[in-house]
């Protein structure tokens, strides 16, 4: 692969200095650790030594609750930006994994949660979520667009009310509380530290998981099924057992994330997977950006500042503080209107005007260093 | 399967019967009949709106046949899906090319590739010594496009892009290929290197070429079919297709020596 290798397939090539295409045969490469963008050494370090810097509760409630919400979203982006596939689904996969580890495992519902070790749960957890996703993805697949996204509503909606209405299996309305993770290796991992360090470390695996997948056989021919599904049919490719698949891995996803969600609140009900947050899934990969995998985490980073901070906001210009629906309403309107492909796609646009003559509306070519 | 096989008898590549595709009222083709061997190399003729790329269709299954039988080396191919056809070893290209205009040449036919091969679901990127990465480079070669197969689609000459197409239709372990008009919009050197391509491909693979130039097709093939209004009109060699009267009056007009 060279550096012209792509995000996106169907987008526009970007104008890049095209020596590196040109050159026919690649030269030697440099050692990887010197082929990485110097932006991922500065933010890799930067997040490595936060703890350093950020308060207990920055850590844990708002860069643990951004790599929670920031992995939902990426399966959504994995979903929509690769696959072309909108799927509400993901909050309500990252919710039943979330019950799946209570009901298990332990928590203050000793009525109902089983008590089995951390090992069992968490792998059946997980399977259970996929099973539930791929057999979401399979009925979803069958329709497109704005039927996707309704059918996947529809099927959030369902479990919610499912779960708020069952009391035998779901405790209905309360849900469980006490819902902690396992004291693996000594360590209280809803302390802070801890906290931050666990959900970065799964965010980070996610994050370049999905990114090396897109330049795999898997990911590429999922790109081209959302390009042109007929003539990847006639390349040989199932194009519906390669939605579904994608739909699974989705749900893999979702399915870590929502154990960390549980584990943050100690606690999961139903509406940890309502209409609002399912809703807020697709806002934030919006306001983030659909392109690549680092767009759903700066949407919910973004979701997580205006929804921590907005109260306060608020109330120190006078208004109610329960109106900080609306700010984080009008901030979406704001980005959508102003950038329809999100923060990225500002970014992108800021990027090639920088790289453009301002006088003559050229392109400049400079040698590397961009991402 | 020992019945089947002598039902079918006559050991063909492909073998329709009776293929009807009906668009409503209107019958795109209707009850064509036709039988190619084994490495047989056969051009479709016929005038716009003879059915030439509906027979295409109904033949990958892109369309499924309204009636009638597509029988591929024997076997009953005609409620197979397209990507079933395809692993068969039955492979297309397209008029209008079908292509993904923001990857590298290399891996469009890498991806073509990867469309025949178990490794259609990897999670892994190609290494250096990848097998499907290799066979694409020979690909690649094959259709001369080796000096730019690290160029984005996008930026390809029209044939170049059609040369792909072919690359791509050669991915895997090919038995037969439908060229849809490949030479189409070439200019007369690009035409030259495509009937180069094609009287080069190997013996075993045979191929169907829907052409409007007859310089083209009667170089590449050795059987013409010819249709009219959906329907067979003529079958014969390219010189007897040439010579037919019938056939000039139709298809020819009357400014072709």
């Amino acid at each position: 692969m060279t550096v012209a290798a792509q995000n996106d397939l169907g987008g526009r090539p970007e104008p890049r200095s095209g020596t590196s295409a040109a050159a026919g045969t690649v030269a030697v490469l440099a050692p990887w650790y010197e082929r990485v963008p110097g932006a991922y050494w500065i933010v890799g370090f930067l997040l490595l030594i936060m703890p350093l810097l950020a308060s207990d509760f920055t850590l844990f409630q708002i860069f643990g609750w951004t790599f929670i919400l920031g992995m939902i979203a990426l399966s959504l982006m994995l979903l929509a930006g690769y696959g072309g596939m909108v799927s509400l689904v993901q909050m309500t996969v990252a919710t039943l994994a979330g019950y799946m580890i209570a009901i298990f495992g332990t928590s203050a519902i000793t009525g109902i949660s089983l008590g089995w070790p951390w090992w069992i749960t968490i792998p059946l957890a997980l399977i259970i979520a996929m099973i539930f996703g791929t057999a979401v993805g399979a009925l979803a697949v069958r329709t497109e667009g704005i039927y996707t996204i309704m059918i996947t509503l529809a099927i959030a909606s369902a479990f919610f009310y499912f779960t708020r209405q069952n009391y035998v299996i779901f405790n209905g309305f309360s849900g469980f509380n006490g819902v902690l993770p396992p004291k693996l290796f000594g360590v209280d991992w809803r302390s802070a530290k801890a906290f931050y360090y666990l959900t970065l470390f799964w965010a980070a695996v996610s994050y370049f998981v999905v990114l090396y997948i897109s330049r795999a056989p898997f990911g590429l021919a999922l790109q081209g099924v959302r390009d042109n599904p007929r003539r990847m049919a006639a390349l040989g490719f199932n194009v519906f057992a390669h939605r579904v698949a994608a739909y699974a891995f989705a749900a893999l996803i979702a399915g870590i994330a929502g154990i960390l969600l549980t584990w943050q609140s100690a606690q999961v009900s139903p509406g940890t997977g309502g209409i609002g947050p399912v809703i807020d899934i697709l806002v934030i990969t919006v306001i983030g950006g659909t392109r690549r995998p680092v767009g759903p985490f700066i949407g919910a980073f973004i979701y997580v500042i205006l929804k921590t901070f907005a109260i306060d906001i608020l109330i120190s210009m006078g208004l109610s503080g329960d109106r900080f629906q609306l700010l984080i309403g009008i901030s979406f309107l704001l980005i959508v209107f102003f950038s329809p492909d999100g923060i990225l796609g500002l970014w992108d646009r800021w990027n090639e005007n920088r790289r453009r003559d301002p006088l003559t509306g050229q392109a400049v070519v400079r040698e590397g260093g961009e991402t | 399967m020992a019945a089947r096989l002598s039902a079918t008898g006559t050991g063909n590549a492909l073998e329709l019967r009776g293929v009807t595709k009906l668009f409503g009222a209107l019958a795109a083709i209707s009850d064509i009949t036709l039988s190619v061997r084994p490495g047989e190399r056969r051009a479709v003729l016929g005038s716009n709106g003879a059915g030439k790329t509906t027979l295409f269709n109904c033949i990958t299954g892109d369309f499924r046949a309204t009636q009638g039988t597509v029988r591929f080396f024997g076997e009953n191919i005609s409620e197979f899906s397209a990507h079933e056809r395809i692993r068969r070893g039955l492979r297309r290209t397209y008029q209008i090319s079908l292509l993904f205009t923001g990857l590298t040449v290399l891996d469009n036919v890498y991806l073509a590739c990867c469309g025949v091969s178990r490794g259609r679901f990897s999670f892994r990127r190609p290494g250096r010594n990848d097998a499907l990465m290799s066979s694409a480079e020979d690909l690649v070669r094959v259709v001369h496009l080796e000096d730019i197969r690290n160029r984005v689609v996008a930026e390809l000459s029209y044939g170049q892009q059609r040369q792909l197409e072919i690359a791509m239709a050669l991915s895997g372990a090919p038995r037969l290929i439908l060229f849809d008009e490949p030479a189409a919009g070439l200019s007369p050197a690009e035409r030259s290197e495509l009937i180069e391509i094609l009287t080069g491909l190997p013996r075993h693979m045979g191929y169907i070429i829907i052409e409007h130039d007859m310089d083209v097709a009667l170089r590449v093939a050795e059987s013409v079919t010819m249709m009219h209004n959906g329907r067979i009109f003529k079958e014969g060699n390219p010189a007897e297709i040439e010579d037919d009267p019938e056939v000039q009056a139709l298809y020819l007009g009357r400014g072709h020596e």
